[in-house]
């Protein structure tokens, strides 16, 4: 009875089986997505993190090291404390942010190793170390921060800090993860590339709960981590540090340049702070207080300051209408306090006297000349026609665009051109009586301490320029640093102007600058004042020096200091003399300089 | 003396090679189940599962020396005592067990557990086997339907109260056996047509389609009836029952515990829940996926050795064959399990009684049962239910009750020519 039935049974444990080999074949031969999910699984990347590269100066003195922290890791699983209070004793901490970190552990992993207190100092690990035998489930993992020697120069330097979600979503390499530390400004930011290193990568094998479980395929695909490479600045340490010396209790900036090369020697921004509290584990703590700092630390004044640049632009003036053919050594004016205010000096004046005595009302007559060269008859018209031109031959000397400096954040400061003022008046409603303040470096005009001192580096150079920058070599190879800092830029005018010039601003240290004047190396100098309308003016003085060879190019602003000769001249001649000989033999000036009360 | 050399001449040497083939192959796989590569052990070391399991083989092997020298007739006469024993175990299970994962299922003697529930299949078996030898029971008669029904629903509903749904779902696996021994077709048919609503009600959310196809069959059904209004009028009424039944178990899903709603649901979204239920389902389709055609290589396998699969040496043994064996290591196991399946129907057809005949049966059925629910559980074709792959699981309960029930019948088939000559 029934017997075809067994056959029916036969039949459907040959389907079951089909189906069931079927479904295998699906999801084991077909479907590769289950591979990609088993190594995500079982498949650990340990990064290994690289050293950073470490920064010299121009002489090799280090800027910037590493310094070992100690992170102390805890296994929640094999953690146990008998003496709480000793503990907290031990490490200095708390006992609520020892429960809150051991809570956070806990909730993370009951067996993986979590943080339970970061970035312990190397001085403070030394004090601890020989007690933590006394306790289970502790170890310590060694990381590195940035450390600072001579806790100077934050502002070129810069700091890191860990990356942020626009920077992560911007980084197409996807070098980069979440809790990485990247440069945020200074050199750090601008040479990340090449400081970071490269990470290396272990593959290990880890169960359910984590564990380790050896390596994966015997450590074949892991990576080693490659050290970050070395840059050297063209920083002067010791010129940087007796700068910012002299600059203490002031608000201003220092730019000195090696004018033959473009290499920046000092570069100051005061007040400044202490490199190494943006370091380790009080970072966010101390950044929020800088942050809040009224006189704003964090702003990096050579670069990102702008200002009217005063007198000291007279020079660029009397060199276009030298180079334009308007102006001869042997123009004179006369000085005329009827069409702008002046001082007391003989008058008429050439142009050299001008420059010695800075003489107002003659650059007011110069400019309008400049200015008005008559190629149309309409007074408006020829105005916009001269003006534009004008404001091209200015921009030939580095100003109103970044001179691309390797730092972020550089302003590029600005001048004006016709736009502006048809912008203001409207078209053909204005002429030189409205832009005159232009002659004497004033108006609606703005340059940055870096600009100035490529001003000074100018005038030495005779009329050529490298842009400024910060970098030597990048792992001792010169070759290594970006091309575009060796290409020569020229001012646009023609070297045999500049011999006047350079005699000029010999002789106005005499008129307006004589504490800067040094017994034996001449120096040539202009000095400056930018009216300030909120309060004291700002002093200013740009200089190169020796004027035969000039070995450095600096320009000093001083904010609220009054009238240039007196802070700016006097910071700028101890830095040249500091430079040029390796000493200063004036107490007399520095004391001066260090007492002088500027801001606070 | 003569006797017994008979009787090993007539043992089926096929389904003794296939037994014990299998039973290594699970031994080797419980092995790189547990094996951890940094602190290896042999696979003959007692505080691992695989030495553990060695002993369980050792005590298996003896229960089948046991079980050959024992005479025949035993079983056939002892099966009704058998059954009544194993019933009132397991009436007592819940008072006396030990309680392990909210189940009391389990005796405990020494070091060792045993679970009676395992051990009533080869009672009910045998009881079954019993109460139907007779020529005069009938399968087409509701009263003989009655009887057979009863003997299974006793354990079934004994089980649930540990409460071991997965075991319990195991007796259903006799009904194989009752449509062998002429139970009527048509409940095969409503029951297989019940299955195939259900999983449509469960896999389609939008109830305008299924309605919608339900609708489509009947409206097939009434074209083809040319015959007589009557038909047609009857299938429209098949399928207002369909709507109804499809809606009232929408509703029953709704209302079940959510990590048992959870369970089902699984099966047609395995992100439902993944790091609970959707966990186990997941990680063991990682495994045996990951495994490729030809397996990662023994003892190579990530997913099951570091722990991602859980119950991996139990009731997910199969993920480490399939990840270190591939589709070649699983296709070679299932065609020894279907040869072992087949042999076995073979084998029951070719027996001179009803009552070996019927045992027969009921081993096929109990062994394709589990075998089916557990690979097609592990990659995500049923709902997880905790029952072992018959001969490669990790337990002693499980091993030695698959023994026993095997080979009872392997003595009984080697006896059969004697059976002949008797009468009961």
């Amino acid at each position: 009875m029934y017997t075809g039935r067994s056959l029916v049974v036969a039949i459907t444990i040959g389907v079951i089986a089909l189906i069931l080999l079927g479904k295998l074949f699906l999801i084991q031969v077909t479907d590769d997505s289950y591979l990609r999910k088993a190594e995500r699984n079982a498949i650990q990347r340990v990064v290994d993190h690289p050293y950073r590269g470490l920064v010299y100066d121009r002489n090799g003195s280090l800027l910037v090291f590493n310094d070992p922290v100690f992170d102390l890791m805890v296994i929640p699983k094999d953690f146990s404390l008998k003496d709480t209070t000793r503990f907290c004793n031990l490490f200095d901490i708390e006992k609520e942010y020892l429960i809150e970190n051991f809570t956070a552990a806990k909730n993370y992993s009951w067996v993986k190793p979590y943080p339970l207190i970061k970035q312990i100092s190397k001085e403070d690990f030394a004090k601890v170390q020989d007690f933590l035998i006394d306790y289970k489930g502790l170890f310590v993992m060694t990381r590195s921060v940035r450390s600072y020697p001579r806790s100077s120069a934050a502002n070129i330097l810069g700091y890191i800090g860990e990356i942020s979600g626009s920077q992560l979503s911007r980084d197409s390499s996807r070098y980069y993860v979440q809790g990485d530390y990247v440069g945020h400004s200074g050199l750090e930011a601008y040479y990340e590339n090449e400081l970071r290193g490269n990470k290396g990568v272990k593959y290990k094998l880890v169960n359910v709960r984590g564990i380790e479980k050896g390596a994966f395929k015997n450590g074949d695909l892991d990576t080693l981590s490659m050290p970050g490479e070395n840059l050297q600045s063209t920083i002067d340490l010791n010129l940087q540090l007796y700068g910012e010396q002299l600059m203490q209790g002031k608000r201003g900036s220092v730019v000195a340049i090696e004018p033959k090369t473009g290499e920046i020697l000092t570069i100051i921004s005061a007040p400044t702070y202490d490199p190494n509290v943006l370091t380790g584990a009080k970072f966010g703590q101390n950044y929020t207080v800088l942050n809040n700092d009224p006189e704003k630390p964090l702003f990096n004044r050579p670069i990102m300051a702008t200002y009217p640049p005063g007198s000291i632009f007279k020079i660029v003036q009397s060199l276009i209408g030298l180079q334009e053919g308007i102006l001869t050594p042997n123009s004179t004016f006369p000085c005329n306090k009827a069409l702008v205010n002046c001082h007391n000096h003989p008058t008429p004046v050439n142009l050299f006297g001008a420059i010695r005595n800075s003489c107002n009302p003659y650059y007011h007559q110069a400019f309008r000349q400049v200015i008005n060269q008559e190629v149309s008859s309409n007074t408006y018209t020829d105005t916009q026609i001269g003006l534009d031109k004008w404001q091209k031959a200015v921009l030939k000397f580095g100003l109103s665009n970044r001179l691309g400096v390797d730092i972020n954040g550089e302003k590029g400061g600005s001048i004006p051109s016709s736009n502006l003022y048809n912008k203001i008046y409207g078209k053909g409603r204005w002429k030189y009586s409205t832009i005159y303040s232009l002659s004497i470096g004033q108006g609606e005009m703005l340059v940055t301490p870096l600009q100035m001192a490529n001003l000074a580096a100018i005038f030495a150079n005779k009329g050529y320029f490298y842009t400024p920058h910060l970098i030597k070599s990048i792992n001792d190879d010169p070759s290594r640093i970006p091309a575009r800092f060796k290409e020569k830029r020229d001012s646009g005018v023609e070297a045999k102007h500049f011999d006047l010039i350079q005699d000029a601003m010999v002789q106005a240290l005499s008129g307006t600058a004589t504490r800067a004047i040094m017994k034996d190396i001449e120096i040539a100098g202009k000095t400056g004042t930018a009216q300030n309308p909120a309060g004291e003016d700002h002093s200013v003085f740009i200089a190169f020096a020796p004027k035969e060879d000039p070995k450095i190019a600096i320009a000093v602003y001083v904010e609220n200091a009054g009238w240039g000769g007196r802070a700016a001249a006097s910071t700028a001649s101890l830095l040249i003399e500091r430079y040029l000989t390796g000493e200063v033999k004036r107490p007399e000036l520095e004391e001066y300089v260090l007492k002088g009360d500027f801001i606070y | 003396m003569r006797q017994k050399d008979t009787n090993l001449h007539k043992i089926d040497w096929v389904t003794v090679g296939l037994y014990f083939a299998l039973v290594f192959i699970g031994w080797l796989n419980i092995y790189a189940a547990v094996y951890d590569e940094q602190n290896a052990t042999s696979i003959f070391d007692f505080s691992i599962n695989s030495g553990k399991q060695l002993v369980w083989i050792g005590t298996a092997i003896l229960l089948i020396i046991i079980i050959m020298v024992a005479d025949y007739r035993l079983f056939h006469n002892l099966s009704l005592v058998l059954y009544a024993l194993f019933i009132l175990i397991l009436f007592l299970t819940p008072f006396i067990g030990k309680e392990i994962n909210g189940q009391r299922a389990w005796f405990e003697i020494g070091a060792f557990r045993l679970q009676p529930a395992e051990f009533t299949k080869f009672a009910t078996a045998l009881a079954l086997a019993k109460i139907m030898e007779g020529p005069s029971f009938d399968l087409s008669k509701l009263k003989d339907q009655m009887k057979a029904v009863g003997v299974i629903c006793l354990p079934i509903a004994l089980i649930l109260l540990q409460p071991d749904t997965g075991t319990a779902m195991v007796y259903s696996a006799f009904f194989i056996m009752l449509y062998r021994e002429g139970m009527p077709q048509r409940y095969y048919v409503i029951g297989l047509a019940l299955v195939g609503l259900t999983i449509l009600t469960l896999a389609i959310e939008n109830n305008l389609y299924l309605f919608g196809s339900i609708g489509a069959v009947i409206l097939i059904l009434v074209a083809m009836s040319k015959k007589s209004w009557q038909n047609a009028i009857s299938f429209v009424f098949l399928g207002c029952i369909m709507a109804v039944y499809a809606l009232s178990l929408d509703y029953v899903v709704e209302k079940l515990p959510e990590h048992q709603q959870n369970r089902i649901m699984v099966l047609f979204d395995p992100d439902v829940d993944p790091l609970g239920v959707g966990w186990n389902v997941t990680q063991s389709k990682i495994a045996i996926g990951s495994g490729g055609l030809l397996g990662k290589g023994y003892l190579e396998g990530t997913q099951t050795k570091f722990d991602f699969v859980p119950e991996q040496h139990t009731d997910f043994i199969f993920c480490t064959l399939g990840e270190e064996f591939g589709w070649a290591g699983s296709f070679v196991m299932i065609a020894l399990f279907v040869t072992l399946l087949l042999r076995l129907v073979f084998l029951a057809e070719r027996q001179k009684t009803r009552f070996s005949r019927i045992y027969g049966y009921c081993v096929v059925s109990l062994l394709l049962f589990h075998f089916t629910i557990n690979i097609a559980m592990t990659i995500g074709l049923f709902p997880v239910v905790g029952i072992p792959l018959p001969f490669f699981s990790y337990g002693g309960s499980s091993l030695w009750s698959f023994t026993i029930l095997l080979f009872i019948f392997i003595k009984l088939d080697s006896n059969r020519i004697q059976i002949l000559g008797r009468s009961y």
